[in-house]
């Protein structure tokens, strides 16, 4: 996250909204017992925050009975969890075998050229996130991306410059 | 009709709404098999139908669910495995999208075979969209009385829940995705016990692929013979291809089992682009081993996929053309290995690293004669030595390339380089000679 800090709302107290709280206590009537909630869990306040500050680990450990450590080593297994800011829109490109036959390599660095960010960073302007990612199930598409969940497909450099001019 | 069985729908408007589903006879197989024939006949009925997994493995369906102890007084549980991740596989997504009632009928179907009263359908994480559109059929299936207390009416009770993922291959061994089901790191677990008997909630437990699935209305509706009428008599029925490299028309197709590999590639995807052919084809997805362009005439089934030394696996076919370069492309294998290792055995994640290293300074011609044979030293000390199978997915795809492509290999080492030295980035046609899906 190289150019973001930490900003002082990884430090403010949790605010869950009503909709974030129905949600979770849904998912908690799915199953046998509230650890296997803890994936919903994650998400919904992920969906709410756009990141999972220790607030959000320690109140899905509340939530679920799982111990605090714990959660942190889940959260830190799934790639898709952000345990930092990211920008708004989360451009995640597929680098994998049948987009890098069909030109991946340079839509990244079509993408780098002019975000002017790399793997893993983020805009100063917090607009993009950009991140190469595994095999998105897109192949016949290739080569693809996403951009937060919806799906970018049959990509070129001018495609790719349409997107942005779409991404505000 | 894009395909003799699971596609012959498809595309029909409106499908993912419930309505226009039944209207196509959907749902009517619970009526016609709930309480009227017994668990153990429609589990008969699938084993003669002969029907495999179509996730990769292959393994028959039908003795699968036989395995589930009769007697456990314990909770038995359905899981439905769309974590679909295998690179070069998008089948289940399609499926999924367009057709989401035909996975939760056959979902209780397969829940009434095996005596299970609640189904989880596990999702990749990044198919979020996906688990929208499921759960607006799963609340229609339950506001028409076919899931709840009395399913269709019948003394049977059935509740479906979607899961999501959050981004883990590991998760589609079925071990892990059970771990990660539970609410733990999606790692996997050591079997035996297999899930049959010591699954979900150390309870006996079921995980099915979506497209195995979604095959199961059908097969309990019009009968084992009626599905044998497609595929060969040990590789049944239909499966759905996903074609992805430079081919004029990539996608999902759906095929009887045994067609040539040729044919799919020059009628369904409707051949090369023009300036392209045929290099290497992965079959299967990337954990399986490539083939050469002189074997492109192997039958697209269970046993002639394993006569040439590779799998039908999940159908997730990758064609590789001349411009690419094999050290590369298997290069870009292994990383992905590499990265979704889950961590826990040694051989898997030492081994991937390992072999990406030598592959990464191959490519770059810093590589050494040795490096060839270093790469088959690892992958025979990943290969079956490792915790779950996707150590094994590693290994293949490395003694594959080096058995078909050896020489392009040693070819890097004495030109200190690549000659075809990505090429593909110099091809800005790449994407020209598209057509538009049939």
């Amino acid at each position: 996250m190289s150019a973001t800090a930490i900003p002082a709302s990884a430090l403010a107290p949790l605010r869950v909204s009503d909709a974030a709280r129905a949600a979770i206590e849904q998912s908690l009537t799915r199953y046998p017992n509230p650890r296997s909630a803890i994936l919903p869990v994650l998400w919904a306040l992920q969906r709410e925050i756009g990141w999972l500050p220790p607030a959000a680990l320690r109140y899905a450990s509340q939530v679920t009975g799982i111990p605090e450590p714990e959660v942190f080593g889940i959260a830190t297994f799934y790639t898709m969890f952000n345990l930092a800011p990211i920008g708004r829109h989360h451009l995640q490109v597929c680098m994998t075998l049948s987009c890098s036959l069909m030109g991946a390599d340079r839509i990244w660095r079509h993408l780098e050229n002019q975000l002017g960010i790399g793997h893993g960073e983020t805009t100063p302007d917090g607009r993009f996130t950009l991140r190469k990612v595994e095999c998105l199930a897109a192949c016949g598409g290739a080569p693809c991306l996403q951009v937060n969940f919806d799906y970018h497909e049959n990509l070129d450099e001018a495609g790719v410059d349409r997107l942005l001019e779409t991404l505000k | 009709m894009r395909g003799p069985l699971l596609f012959a729908d498809i595309d029909t408007p409106g499908l993912t709404g419930i309505d226009v589903y039944r209207k196509g006879g959907g749902y009517t197989a619970l009526a016609e098999v709930i309480g009227k024939k017994s668990p153990d006949e429609c589990i008969e009925i699938v084993k003669q139908s002969g029907l495999r997994g179509r996730g990769g493995a292959g393994f028959p369906t039908g003795l699968k669910w036989s395995f589930v102890p009769k007697q456990s007084p314990k909770p038995r549980f359905i899981v439905c495995n769309a974590d679909e991740s295998e690179p070069g596989t998008f089948k289940d997504r399609e499926l999924m999208e367009k057709n989401p009632h035909l996975l939760i009928e056959g979902m209780i179907l397969a829940g009434y075979a095996i005596g299970s009263h609640v189904g989880y359908l596990y999702l990749r994480g990044e198919f979020e969209y996906i688990q929208r559109i499921l759960d607006r059929a799963i609340a229609e299936a339950r506001a028409a009385g076919f899931l709840g207390a009395r399913v269709a009416g019948a003394d049977f009770a059935f509740e479906l829940h979607s899961h999501l993922g959050a981004g883990a291959y590991i998760c589609g061994e079925e071990t892990a995705l059970l771990s990660s089901l539970e609410g733990y790191r999606g790692q996997p677990r050591l079997k035996p016990p297999f899930p049959a008997v010591e699954g979900l909630y150390a309870c006996p437990t079921v995980v099915n692929n979506t497209e195995t699935l979604m095959n199961v209305p059908h097969i309990l509706r019009r009968g084992a013979a009626w599905f044998r009428q497609w595929g060969t008599e040990k590789s049944p029925g239909t499966k759905i291809f996903s074609v992805s490299g430079p081919v004029k028309r990539p996608g999902n197709y759906e095929v009887a089992l045994g067609l040539p590999l040729s044919r799919l590639i020059d009628e369904q995807c409707g051949g090369m682009r023009d300036g392209f052919q045929v290099k290497a084809v992965i079959p299967g997805g990337s954990s399986v081993p490539l083939i050469p362009a002189s074997q492109l005439d192997t039958g697209l089934d269970y046993e002639s996929m394993n006569a040439v030394g590779t799998f039908l696996g999940s159908g997730g076919v990758i064609v590789i053309d001349e411009g690419t370069c094999i050290v590369d492309a298997l290069w870009n294998i292994t990383r992905f290995y590499e990265h979704e290792s889950c961590g826990k055995c040694t051989p898997c994640r030492e081994g991937t690293y390992w072999m990406s290293e030598v592959l990464e300074r191959l490519e770059h011609g810093r590589g050494t004669k040795a490096d060839i044979d270093l790469l088959l030293d690892l992958a025979d000390n990943i290969l079956g030595k490792s915790f779950c199978a996707l150590g094994d997915a590693a290994a293949m795809p490395v003694q594959g390339a080096i058995k078909h492509f050896r020489p392009e290999f040693e070819d890097h080492v004495t030109r200190h380089g690549c000659r075809l030295n990505r090429r593909r980035d110099s091809l800005p046609a790449r994407r020209a000679g598209v057509e538009a899906h049939a």
